[in-house]
């Protein structure tokens, strides 16, 4: 295969990808007289139309993607999107919204704000959402901002978070942020949280636990109720990381396990796009004492029509241009009315269901270092294949090969060598079939070839990357070969 | 494999006594474990460490992990050279790869750690 150029390696001089008519107005220059207009600028790469379109074209094709082929990167939740969530997303009367057009003329696009909040609050439990986050970390940073508003009101901000090792990755980073200091909370050899680690660490020095539920190990923390009680007991709140929302949709909610506020991922449970197809959304629900706090603005209803409620002196203030990634929530609610209740429900069985067959099926081949029974994903590691020489990542690159994404690897931290695998509800027998396959030749060949398996990938656009190398000094700027 | 006079902890950190000074650095075990080492985040000379306080951070291509601080005592200096050379941690952990030194603040603390003897036997332990 040939490597694609860079677009400043096609650039030639004077090429151009357009061609106006002879002005018929004014020009730049009579314009913008003595303002400090750049002529150039320096190394802009200049290339013609069709060299752009087949540039970009080219690359696109040594991409993947969710609408190519099986994507089971653990606790992302790479569903497929169903495009009637983007044909709804793409009408006009929402593209050409005007963030700054009066409410009158906007009524419909807070109405669907309003109505996603409301749809949200009963598949949650909770009792109001922002959805101003741009993305999940944001939302994380939202949540504990409002925990830390609220005790700050009452004196004392307090100087812990808890987390559990087997929490999602960001959650010390948002706690951090928001200047907590962390303590971390052991898991037990069930892989849920360890009741007596918790009762022993939850003081009222404690702002609050977050909790992610499922686990990153798929686990459901089934004493959840009883966690939350000890935490409430000391002062403290109980914050969900709802990434792994898609194993309990419809089934169970995290308002009624006590959870004082949580933040969803539009772009994993509801469908929305993920990664760089996103942007991304995170709203974040909290219960009736916390509400107060929410980022400005939220959208009341007030006689008959909606309007933007700026009047809300403890708010934590303003988080987020405008009213955060509107046209994503559009997709979302497309997605629960389009489910309806018994639909969103269906999901997360067959999300669970989907899981459980894979974990079977390969649970010969692959270690499973936690037995307990699991929900949407699983985390096998790589204990049998390192005595051949093979670790989680050849294992991971091999898997390029057979036209599968990677699960994702070396993640949670307490499993060594994980392979957190997370099919989603979209996959057909079919493809979960080919994935196993995939995986069970691959443990073969870890055996009785484990070069093939340590020198993968073989047949995709670019081979082993050097990520040390990547990682240690990043090339990130262009910069042309004299 | 690993040195008689260094004491140990559970995060894989080890900790170096010289009259009242000490030096923290991550075990062999610990570079293996994280695989090629491609940032490490250290504290400001002057910080005062409580006993298991993180100290930093450390990047390698699998994971990102907080190190501890051993023991309590204020960091006296940071070995700088691993801000343009991470890869001292994978090449030398239990000397060149040191990450900082310490003015022992209570040395009672040491009861908490493991001998060398400990540690290797904790080792067996742990699932490879």
């Amino acid at each position: 295969m040939i490597r694609e150029p860079l677009i400043f390696e096609i650039s030639g001089k004077g090429k151009r990808a357009f061609s106006l008519p002879e002005l018929d107005v004014p020009s730049r220059e009579d314009i913008l007289q003595g303002l400090p207009v750049r002529e150039n600028i320096e190394g802009f790469p200049q290339v013609s139309e069709v060299e752009i379109i087949r540039h970009f074209t080219r690359l696109s094709k040594a991409n993947y993607c969710v609408d190519e082929g099986f994507y089971p990167l653990g606790s992302c939740t790479m569903k497929y999107n169903p495009k009637i969530n983007e044909k709804i997303a793409a009408i006009s009367e929402f593209v050409l919204s005007h963030p700054y057009a009066p409410f009158d003329l906007v009524q419909g696009n807070l109405g669907i704000l309003k109505t996603t909040e409301e749809l949200m609050n009963e598949i949650t439990g909770m009792d109001a959402f922002s959805f101003l986050p741009a993305a999940g970390a944001q939302g994380e940073l939202v949540g504990m901002m409002l925990i830390r508003a609220y005790l700050e009101e009452r004196g004392n901000p307090r100087k812990i978070v808890l987390i559990p090792d087997s929490a999602h990755g960001t959650n010390p980073s948002s706690a951090h942020i928001c200047g907590y200091n962390i303590q971390e909370i052991e898991s037990n050899e069930k892989g849920t949280i360890d009741i007596s680690s918790l009762e022993q660490n939850m003081t009222e020095d404690v702002a609050a636990l977050m909790i992610t539920n499922p686990n990153t190990l798929g686990v459901f923390e089934a004493d959840i109720k009883k966690i939350s009680e000890i935490v409430h007991a000391k002062g403290g709140f109980v914050y969900m990381d709802g990434a792994n929302m898609n194993a309990l949709v419809g089934i169970c909610r995290p308002g009624d396990m006590d959870v004082d506020v949580i933040h969803l991922n539009l772009h994993k449970t509801f469908s929305t796009p993920h990664g760089g197809g996103g942007p991304g959304s995170g709203p974040v629900g909290v219960k009736r004492e916390l509400e107060p706090y929410l980022p400005l603005p939220t959208i009341k209803k007030s006689e008959d029509k909606y309007i933007l409620d700026f009047d809300r002196p403890k708010s934590i203030g303003r988080v987020r241009s405008f009213f955060g990634n509107f046209l994503v929530v559009v997709k979302a609610m497309v997605y629960i009315l389009s489910l309806g209740p018994r639909g969103l429900k269906e999901v997360s069985e067959i999300a669970v269901l989907n899981s459980n067959y894979v974990r079977k099926s390969l649970e010969k081949d692959y270690f499973l270092k936690y037995t307990t029974p699991t929900l949407h994903e699983c985390v096998f590691s790589d204990k049998f294949q390192k005595k051949h020489g093979v670790q989680n990542i050849d294992i991971a690159k091999r898997l390029i090969d057979f036209g599968v994404h990677p699960p994702t690897m070396s993640f949670p931290l307490i499993v060594q060598g994980a392979l957190m695998t997370e099919p989603t509800e979209t996959e057909s027998k079919r493809d979960l079939d080919l994935f196993i396959d995939a995986m069970k030749q691959i443990s073969k060949e870890a055996k009785e070839n484990p070069e093939i398996v340590k020198s993968a990938p073989h047949s995709s656009y670019v081979r082993r990357l050097d990520e040390t190398s990547a990682a240690r000094s990043p090339v990130l700027r262009w910069v042309e070969k004299k | 494999m690993y040195p008689d006079d260094f004491y140990y902890t559970k995060d894989h950190e080890w900790i170096q006594v010289k009259e009242d000074k000490a030096t923290v650095g991550i075990t062999d075990f610990a570079q293996k474990q994280l695989g090629d080492v491609v940032y490490v985040e250290m504290p400001k000379v002057g910080t005062q460490l409580e006993f298991h306080q993180s100290i930093g951070v450390i990047e390698s291509v699998k994971a990102v992990s907080d190190i501890y601080s051993p023991v309590s005592g204020e960091v006296i200096e940071v070995n700088t050279d691993l801000n343009d050379s991470p890869e001292l941690v994978n090449q030398d952990p239990h000397g060149k790869g040191w990450f900082i030194r310490l003015k022992i603040g209570d040395e009672t603390e040491f009861e908490k750690l493991m001998s060398a003897d400990d540690y290797e036997k904790f080792l067996e332990g742990i699932e490879e």
